[in-house]
């Protein structure tokens, strides 16, 4: 059945059919055209949120708490270059949005026209794919095509540039769409061969580990992780994008590796000698220095991307596919391994391993005069708000303690800027997917630099209704620049100080501003009744002022470009790492 | 380090040229010779890319080339099955006594003549990188005025296409 219509409406027709119900973005002259249908849509709620950045981290946040793809919108030009730091931090932390764009008309696109931006030059290298559409016939395929390739293969965001002129013009609307990808082909059944040498190497291993990264989840496949690490006895370290995917209360999770990472996961992997690394990409914050990286262990690598097996790591077992079917395969060879009576032995790893764990847990340092230490006001929040809420971070030491002190226990949990590190995220991830999981109590962990970054999406948030939870670790200064000018610039505090006048701004008075709930808590012993109160506002948005301590350090720390091995687990304090073999 | 010749089928569509040489930037890696033209078929393009790197880059290359979603396929041409060649026009200065010998050198390389002034011959040579190399080498003594080359094209030998599959898939998704 084909039907008349502008381009406008073709694309909100196509974003209805694709399944969209939430669109973060903000109107302007390119993008005119497609607000004037999408005012119309009763499927597709249009949140109008107060810059493009918080609608591109608002669609990452929603992707990631339903696992559906995210969507943001934006007008050409500036519009649309606000979006190309999501956009990049969606193409690092592969989470699927689709960024919709008005383009200047088509005769204009060339001539530096009015807020003309050749946005789909300028996202080449951080989309997975994009796309400039300039007839009006071709935007149902081509958002077909976009979600199709956001959502599958390995996830990334997917950039759809529209010109004005191809939204009004008139074009026949059917659906579906026949796609034309000749050559989008991701591969998702792994190799039964590879299979079955992977598991004979995990009945031979003495000291294996399974190092799991974000595509474990990303596949869905936490309950088949829990179910392989069981059936082997195998330990399991999670990644800063993993936290979640497997219980932090298990028995046989060792922690997160990494530059922040727990004694015990980081001796796991170094002390190692077969890593069982599932949709994981041997990062340079999980690596440390890369020849000196689990020196003794073979390696199995497992990811639904190709190029990223033996990018920084030569995989001896190389396994391309979806990782919920690579678990599921890999359970069948083990228990087939098992049923002809091999079996691995890891007593004297485990050993190694508790060892590892009591006498290295983590520990933070408090204050004598009485001030509040950012880890216990994060671990109290654990203990209060519990697992099943969904937590979101910025980027620095209060995503370090977020990921080290909040106890996870449910895949999709924990949701961050990994790979990309950008400040800010913590609040509009927040809002996303707390729109997209109104069912969740969703608290956003930020710094105080972080929140000052983004933090005029509690307008939206107010506004529409989304009561998130904002916990400001206010240290008063960019506290992970300040702990390395701590460490390795002589305590140079240069430009790190955010408020050399106290309270500059007064975040009580700003959430206050934003017709949010504001709290502040600056003692230990207020601190629980605090969360309490938070916990108890489900109408408004609430932000917690939590001004701690300047001085606290994340620590364990592997100082960048270092070995593992020298991990110190606090200030000058290293691991023996003898004492435990 | 190596050179290595690919063969890499794409979609006949705009911006797939700045795809790929965008890719071999960000990534780092080196492109010593690129050409691109059309195929037999009206909606696939084919690259010949050239590079110089190690085996190991030289999968990572691939690897991320083939995550493209306009790149239908890559294939690595061996040098001995395939067939090489580079097109060069060269301008070079010549006189009543010196033309003859030049005419004589482009004979012996089998190039040719394709336009003559009185000061000057434009001269066409196809061939390997080796071959064009040692053309210039001899032309040198007279005068280069100016040279052009295309970048290597390449066809593997024997009678197998490297499109057919892919051409079964396109028609497929077509």
């Amino acid at each position: 059945m084909t039907e008349k219509m502008t381009g406008a409406q073709a694309l909100v027709r196509a974003l209805e059919q694709v399944g969209v119900d939430t669109v973060f973005g903000i109107p302007g002259g390119a993008i005119l055209p497609a607000y004037d249908p999408l005012y119309d849509s009763t499927k597709v709620r249009h949140v109008l949120v107060r810059h493009e950045q918080g609608a591109g981290h608002a669609a990452e946040g929603y992707a990631q708490a339903t696992g559906r793809v995210g969507v943001c919108m934006a007008t050409s030009g500036p519009g649309a270059t606000n979006l190309v730091t999501p956009i990049a931090d969606a193409y690092m932390d592969s989470v699927p949005i689709v960024a919709i764009t008005g383009q200047v008309a088509s005769p204009l696109i060339g001539t530096d026209a009015f807020q003309e931006a050749d946005i789909s030059g300028i996202t080449m290298p951080i989309t997975k794919h994009n796309f400039l559409v300039t007839k009006a016939e071709d935007i149902p395929r081509i958002i077909a095509e976009a979600f199709h390739i956001a959502a599958t293969g390995r996830p990334g965001p997917v950039l759809v540039d529209i010109s004005k002129d191809a939204l009004q013009a008139t074009t026949t609307f059917s659906w579906p769409p026949v796609m034309q990808l000749p050559g989008y082909r991701p591969v998702t059944r792994p190799h039964s061969k590879q299979i079955r040498e992977a598991a004979r190497l995990m009945t031979e291993a003495k000291r294996p580990v399974f190092y799991v990264g974000g595509g474990v989840h990303k596949a869905g496949a936490s309950a088949e992780l829990i179910e392989l690490a069981e059936l082997t006895g195998i330990p399991v370290v999670t990644t800063l994008m993993a936290r979640g995917t497997f219980p932090d209360s298990h028995p046989q999770h060792m922690g997160m590796p990494g530059m922040h990472g727990s004694v015990s996961a980081v001796g796991a992997l170094q002390r190692s000698d077969l890593l069982i690394a599932l949709g994981t990409r041997f990062d340079d914050r999980v690596t440390g220095q890369l020849s000196s990286f689990a020196p003794h262990a073979k390696v199995i690598h497992a990811d639904i991307d190709p190029a990223e097996i033996s990018k920084n790591r030569h995989a001896d077992v190389p396994i391309v596919g979806d990782c919920r079917e690579v678990i599921g395969d890999l359970i069948t060879a083990v228990r087939t391994e098992q049923a002809d009576g091999r079996k691995g032995d890891y007593a004297d790893w485990w050993r190694i391993l508790n060892g590892y764990k009591e006498t290295y847990p983590l520990g933070y340092e408090e204050f004598a005069d009485g001030s509040l230490a950012p880890q216990y006001v994060i671990e109290r929040l654990s203990a209060l708000v519990g697992p099943d809420a969904i937590y979101t971070a910025g980027v620095g030491q209060h995503q370090m303690w977020a990921a080290q002190f909040i106890k996870y226990e449910n895949p999709g949990t924990f949701i961050n800027s990994g790979g990309a590190g950008t400040m800010g995220f913590s609040v509009p991830a927040a809002m996303g997917a707390q729109m997209g999981r109104p069912d969740k109590v969703v608290w956003a962990i930020d710094g105080d630099g972080c929140f000052q970054m983004t933090n005029q999406e509690l307008a939206t948030c107010a506004i529409e209704g989304v009561p998130i939870k904002v916990a400001v670790i206010n240290n008063g200064n960019l506290g992970m620049v300040r702990q390395w000018q701590t460490l390795f610039y002589d305590e140079r505090y240069s430009n790190t100080n955010l408020q050399r006048v106290k309270r500059i701004p007064d975040f009580v008075k700003l959430a206050e501003a934003y017709g949010c709930v504001g709290l502040r808590c600056e003692r230990p012993e207020d601190v629980d009744e605090t969360i309490r109160k938070a916990m108890e506002i489900n109408d408004v948005p609430v932000v917690v002022d939590f001004v701690v301590h300047q001085d606290a350090m994340v620590w364990p720390m592997v100082a960048a470009g270092t070995s593992n091995d020298e991990i110190k687990y606090a200030r000058d304090m290293a691991p023996n790492w003898e004492g435990g073999e | 380090m190596s050179r290595h010749t690919l063969s890499v089928l794409v979609e006949n569509k705009p911006g797939v040229l700045a795809r790929v040489a965008a890719l071999f930037s960000r990534r780092g890696f080196n492109i010593d010779s690129l050409a691109v033209g059309p195929t037999e078929h009206a909606d696939i393009s084919r690259m010949t890319i050239v590079v110089n790197v190690e085996d190991l880059p030289l999968e990572q290359v691939t690897k991320q080339l083939n995550k493209l979603v306009n790149v239908i396929k890559i294939v690595e041409l061996d040098n001995t099955q395939s067939v090489q060649r580079e097109l060069m026009l060269i301008k070079v200065r010549t006189d009543s006594e010196s033309r003859s010998h030049v005419l004589e050198l482009v004979n012996l390389f089998r190039a040719r003549c394709v336009d003559v002034a009185t000061d000057a011959v434009t001269i066409e040579v196809t061939g390997t990188t080796d071959k064009l190399e040692a053309f210039v080498r001899v032309l040198e003594p007279y005068g280069i005025k100016e040279l052009v080359q295309s970048g290597m094209v390449a066809i593997g030998r024997g009678a197998r296409s490297i499109t057919d599959r892919s051409l079964r898939a396109l028609d497929r998704s077509a």
